[in-house]
């Protein structure tokens, strides 16, 4: 090691530590603010140390909700939120589960063509497209639900993508042997194939999951019934309902609320994260 | 492409396979996608159905160019991508390099790092506007100790500043990620092989780490426009609304206020092609490079 050099290492560690807590301040701050009573915010500067009143602003914001600018409850957003961002991961993985076995183990005419489509989502985002899918949607009557909010999302080249590749790095000989033994394709599939891709399955959910949860455009046009608001758009109505200063309080609650979940996810399952994050790019 | 050298064979289960995905790619994709390039060479017709859609050929998009506000708001994602890109990437450099001299703290400091990517871009939005607030924001507060009056409700400097600063701090564990992952392939070798020549910290730094590193600073650099242009969304609408004076009106939030707020379907129709074409030719990009990083 050319890097033993004590006073380096001291001002890397000083760097570092000073880095972290610019990163964690945003956060800190919002936990703090969550705590405090709502007179806190009328005078002066926002509190820095928290305060007494954290029990009641998440019992009020979960339960609740702030009834005069028509926000419904957190709870039943933060449930509208964990369906869309699970339908979004389970139908992710499912389509491209089975097209990249398609893709790999069949040949078939127009195999190219089919490959190519899909790789063309990859170039269209919704939000470069957003009036006419916001058209589409509504035409076929998906507005308000639970389908409206994650069908249109479900196309992913980038899983596709990760599937193929990974498939095609399974030996032959695995392939060879089901079926001297008389499995048919998607025995194989269910009982060999899949079995095998479960890490790759995993690093890519935690990855989709944070992609469903922070949704925020698409939520935003398409729900109209509060019934069916998820928690990262329910936030903007919060901040902007009513022409005074928003209520600091609630709203923090709200945001950690909010942020939590697919932190928690991160945190919890940081190796298949780094492990999703750097193979989707590939 | 390649399949595998035995395949199975079924005439039509390749086919059921596909269909899931190809249907929603067509029906959420690639019509709307044909309808946005259609609605932007007509004029559209009148709610009534008086007076029925005409073709006018490109005028939608001389229309747009000429526009000051559409010209406004392609200098403020020019300027807001760089911006947040600059930052967030320079940023991230500095922590992985810090990050790769430690040896026992390396994961410590990295889940202090990572985390910032779960948080959704409207999110990162609140919470800076916040800290920013004008009148109970504490950023407010210190930069009046330096004599700076900070308002991002009348100021665009200071609203360009504040939607940079959220947008980049999400990214920061994404790079971040990335870098170390890209200073840890460096072999130890060649810098020792530097050291004992007598090159110093920086010059070893900017001889040999930073080129190292420039194919994963490309990659990174595309990765980050992307998503300044287009996932940015959030940030904007969270937090400034394109304002002060079209300050912070970046071109994903002008599509969607001409579209959906003004209603100026064909405008907002040759917008979304324009930004379609922009993302193709920045994929394109990102897969030439890749095909170009398999020989590397």
């Amino acid at each position: 090691m050319v890097d033993n050099n004590r006073w380096g290492n001291f001002f890397a560690h000083l760097v570092l530590i000073l880095g972290v807590a610019i990163v964690v301040f945003p956060v800190y701050v919002a936990v703090v603010a969550s705590t405090h009573p709502p007179g806190t915010f009328v005078r002066g500067v926002m509190p820095l140390l928290p305060g007494p009143n954290a029990l009641e602003n998440y019992r009020t914001v979960i339960l609740e909700g702030r009834s005069r600018a028509g926000t419904p409850p957190i709870g039943g957003m933060l449930w509208n939120s964990f369906v869309m961002a699970m339908a979004i991961t389970i139908g992710k993985l499912s389509i491209s589960l089975l097209s990249a076995f398609a893709i790999v183990y069949f040949r078939f005419p127009f195999r190219i063509f089919f490959f190519w489509v899909i790789f063309l989502t990859l170039m269209l985002p919704v939000e470069v497209r957003i009036v006419p899918t916001f058209e589409v949607v509504a035409n076929l009557g998906m507005l308000n639900s639970f389908a409206g909010l994650s069908i249109p999302l479900i196309a992913s080249a980038t899983a596709t993508f990760l599937f193929r590749q990974f498939f095609m790095t399974v030996p032959e000989e695995l392939m060879e042997a089901a079926r001297v033994d008389g499995a048919g394709p998607m025995k194989f599939f269910k009982d060999i194939l899949l079995p095998l891709s479960i890490t790759n399955i995993a690093a890519l959910f935690v990855i989709m999951f944070i992609y469903g949860w922070n949704q925020y455009l698409w939520p935003l046009l398409i729900t109209t019934d509060p019934n069916y608001y998820t928690i990262v758009m329910g936030i903007q109505r919060m901040v902007t309902g009513g022409d005074s200063e928003p209520l600091w309080h609630l709203v923090m609650a709200t945001v950690v609320l909010a942020a939590l979940p697919p932190i928690l996810v991160i945190l919890f399952m940081q190796r298949l994260f780094v492990k999703g994050l750097t193979e989707t790019e590939k | 492409m390649q399949t595998k050298r035995m395949t199975f064979s079924s005439w039509w289960l390749p086919y059921a396979l596909l269909a899931p995905q190809v249907i929603v790619t067509v029906i959420f994709f690639i019509w709307p996608a044909s309808q946005a390039l259609f609605q932007s060479v007509y004029r559209q017709g009148d709610a009534f159905g008086i007076r029925p859609p005409t073709f006018i050929w490109f005028d939608n998009f001389k229309a747009l160019f000429a526009d000051s506000l559409y010209l406004n708001s392609l200098k403020v994602t020019f300027l807001f991508s760089v911006g947040t890109t600059l930052l967030s990437m320079g940023v991230a450099l500095l922590f992985a390099v810090m990050v790769n001299r430690m040896i026992r703290s390396r994961d410590a400091y990295t889940t202090f790092l990572v985390w910032p990517y779960a948080v959704a871009p409207a999110i990162a939005g609140v919470l800076w506007w916040f800290i920013f607030n004008p009148s109970i924001g504490i950023m407010p507060f210190v930069l009046q100790g330096f004599g700076y009056n900070w308002n991002h409700r009348s100021s665009g400097t200071d609203a360009m500043v504040l939607v940079i600063v959220a947008a980049a701090w999400k990214q920061i564990s994404y790079n971040f990620l990335f870098f170390l992952a890209g200073l840890q392939s460096i072999p130890q070798s060649l810098i020792e092989a530097a050291a004992i020549d007598g090159a110093s910290r920086m010059k070893r730094f900017w001889t040999i780490v930073f080129p190292l590193l420039s194919p994963i600073t490309f990659f990174l650099l595309v990765v980050n426009i992307v998503y300044a242009m287009f996932d940015t969304f959030g940030v904007i609408h969270a937090t400034t609304e394109g304002g002060p004076a079209q300050a912070t009106n970046i071109l994903v939030y002008k599509v969607y206020r001409d579209g959906f707020v003004n209603l100026n379907i064909g405008s907002s129709a040759a917008q979304s092609v324009i930004l379609m074409s922009i993302v193709v030719i920045l994929t394109v990009i990102q897969f030439r490079y890749i095909e170009r990083r398999v020989n590397y």
